[in-house]
């Protein structure tokens, strides 16, 4: 039995890839080929998918506005949960437990319960179809998150750091961005990763918030699969592109996920 | 370890998230709470309803229906991806380029964005020329996904416990890696079973991370909508029509304003109450140790 324990992850994962392998399997198979009928790789190799999604602004501006909006709520996320985390990691103040589980509870409201009431505040304060709509909204279930990763980082830290550099004459905000932030610049990392994944998967809000200017490639994509017939060899080199950004990140938190999946809370 | 100091100050420190949230939270909550007790007849003019739109939801057999759809298939998730996801962090191996490799592997599905989960399995289960549907068909099962609605629950539940067991496994791996190695040697030396070093070493040291694991996996799959959406649109008929794809079908479909703010307020009860009772059981043992 010991030695078959390799065998469960390995199966796990090429369970996993199985359907990723089918995507980039149909995403070089021409028109044709798709619906000629069944073929376990592709038979006529071809780019023509992606040479259509690169050639054309409607679907390439909707990978730039998905990053642009993920980057600013990645951004904006950490930077407001920065401070608020180390609050809550330090120091005990008025309503902080009630404020810590009310910020938690935002993470359980389901964005199909927000849609519409997002999409008349927006529209009300004439922000609809802009990119910062979206990370605004996307604040939603990120900053708690990002508040949530951070304190459990923040209390990794000792408490004698702070007051090693307040013996020492530190002003607090030169000692929170020079010490204490490179101090936990792991943790930072890892709650810039998560911002980053859960507002790069979330269709929803960002379909809801956008019409032509800041449209996510999300919902080009479903646009397209509802409207130019079924294009399924299209449909899967967008989807193919979609991966890449988070493959890209991964890498750089590979040494983190774990530790980062718990909330820095182990 | 100290306690922690009082500091009113630290408020400042706060600020700018709870304006944040608050400006996403609270206005919107409010429209919802707002509709809920009100009807309209177009042209922007409201009257107050009370809570007619709460008893008209409350007694609704579509509602019940949709309830029930998700409560099965949030507890067939979390039988299934719980024990799954901590069996694979129990085999993985612990040290080395290997273990990265598989956690950056098992954290793929997790950076996809949903529909393009729902769109890949879509293709993956198509009967004709999809490898699942068509492996299936090709060794005697009768598989359409379109068409029965045995098929299309299989599908949906394979779908996310590919999407979403890695989260599970990941946490599992996490706090089976804080198990320091000397509490393996003592129960090497005192002969205990793989069993009795999984109920007594390895059991309770992750239970803080398997009690995340465990509310995420049910919040998130209760508010499950893209991916449903995508590969079974709630069909066959309604047999996959959960609670986020009828809101969102009542809401912007059909703009019955107050029966969808009335069921969204219940919805959002629900998470909430069933996550607090989720957290209390679990944290239990905690408190009384």
């Amino acid at each position: 039995m010991r030695r078959a324990k390799w065998l469960v992850p390995t199966l796990y994962i090429v369970f996993l890839m199985l359907p990723i392998y089918w995507l980039l399997c149909m995403s070089f198979k021409t028109t044709n080929e798709i619906l000629g009928g069944f073929t376990l790789w592709p038979r006529n190799f071809t780019l023509d998918n992606y040479a259509k999604i690169f050639a054309d602004p409607t679907w390439y501006m909707g990978y730039v506005n998905s990053i642009t909006y993920v980057v600013m709520n990645t951004v904006l996320s950490v930077a407001v949960a920065l401070p608020a985390a180390y609050a809550f990691s330090r120091y005990r103040f008025l309503g902080d437990k009630h404020l810590f589980f009310w910020l938690l509870s935002n993470r359980m409201a389901p964005p199909a319960v927000f849609a519409l009431p997002f999409f008349q505040l927006y529209s009300a304060i004439g922000l609809f179809d802009t990119h910062i709509a979206v990370a605004l909204a996307h604040c939603l279930f990120n900053v708690p998150l990002a508040v949530w990763i951070l304190e459990g980082f923040m209390s990794g830290v000792p408490k004698e750091l702070d007051e090693l550099a307040y013996v020492d004459g530190y002003p607090f905000w030169r000692f929170f961005l020079r010490i204490f932030v490179p101090a936990i610049a792991a943790g930072i990392g890892v709650a810039a990763f998560f911002c980053f994944m859960f507002s790069w998967v979330e269709l929803l809000l960002a379909k809801t918030l956008t019409s032509v200017d800041a449209k996510p490639i999300a919902a080009v994509m479903t646009r397209t699969a509802s409207t130019s017939g079924y294009e399924l060899g299209l449909l899967a080199a967008a989807g193919s592109l979609t991966i890449v950004p988070g493959a890209f990140v991964i890498y750089f938190v590979r040494n983190y996920i774990a530790k980062g999946f718990s909330l820095g809370r182990v | 370890m100290s306690a922690k100091p009082i500091n009113q100050k630290a408020w400042w420190l706060v600020l700018p998230v709870l304006l944040l949230v608050a400006f996403n939270a609270v206005i919107p909550l409010m429209t919802v709470v707002n509709y809920s007790v009100q009807e309209t007849f177009g042209n922007n003019r409201f009257f107050f309803e009370g809570v007619k739109w709460f008893d008209t939801v409350m007694h609704s057999s579509r509602f019940h229906d949709s309830l029930t759809r998700q409560l099965l298939f949030t507890a067939i998730i979390l039988a299934i991806e719980v024990p799954l996801g901590v069996a694979i962090a129990l085999a993985m191996p612990r040290k080395g380029a290997w273990a990265s490799l598989c956690l950056v592997l098992m954290s793929m599905p997790l950076l996809i964005p949903w529909n393009v989960v729902g769109a890949m399995w879509n293709i993956l289960a198509l009967p004709d020329i999809g490898l699942l549907g068509w492996t299936l068909n090709k060794v005697g099962f009768d598989y359409n996904y379109t068409r029965q609605p045995l098929a299309a629950w299989a599908t949906l539940i394979a779908m996310d416990v590919w999407h979403w067991t890695s989260l599970v496994a990941l946490l599992a791996y996490a706090g089976l890696s804080a198990i320091p190695d000397a509490y393996y040697q003592a129960a090497k030396i005192d002969g205990a079973s793989a069993w009795a070093v999984f109920r007594h070493v390895q059991l309770p040291k992750m239970k803080r991370v398997l009690t995340i694991a465990v509310l995420l996996r049910f919040m998130d799959s209760f508010m499950i909508y893209t991916e449903p959406v995508v590969l079974t649109g709630g069909g066959p008929g309604n047999s996959t029509t959960l609670l986020s794809i009828d809101l969102v079908k009542i809401a912007l479909g059909q703009f019955d304003l107050g029966p969808a703010a009335a069921m969204s307020l219940i919805y959002f009860l629900i998470v909430l109450l069933l996550s607090w009772v989720f957290y209390r059981v679990m944290t239990l043992d905690e408190e009384q140790a």
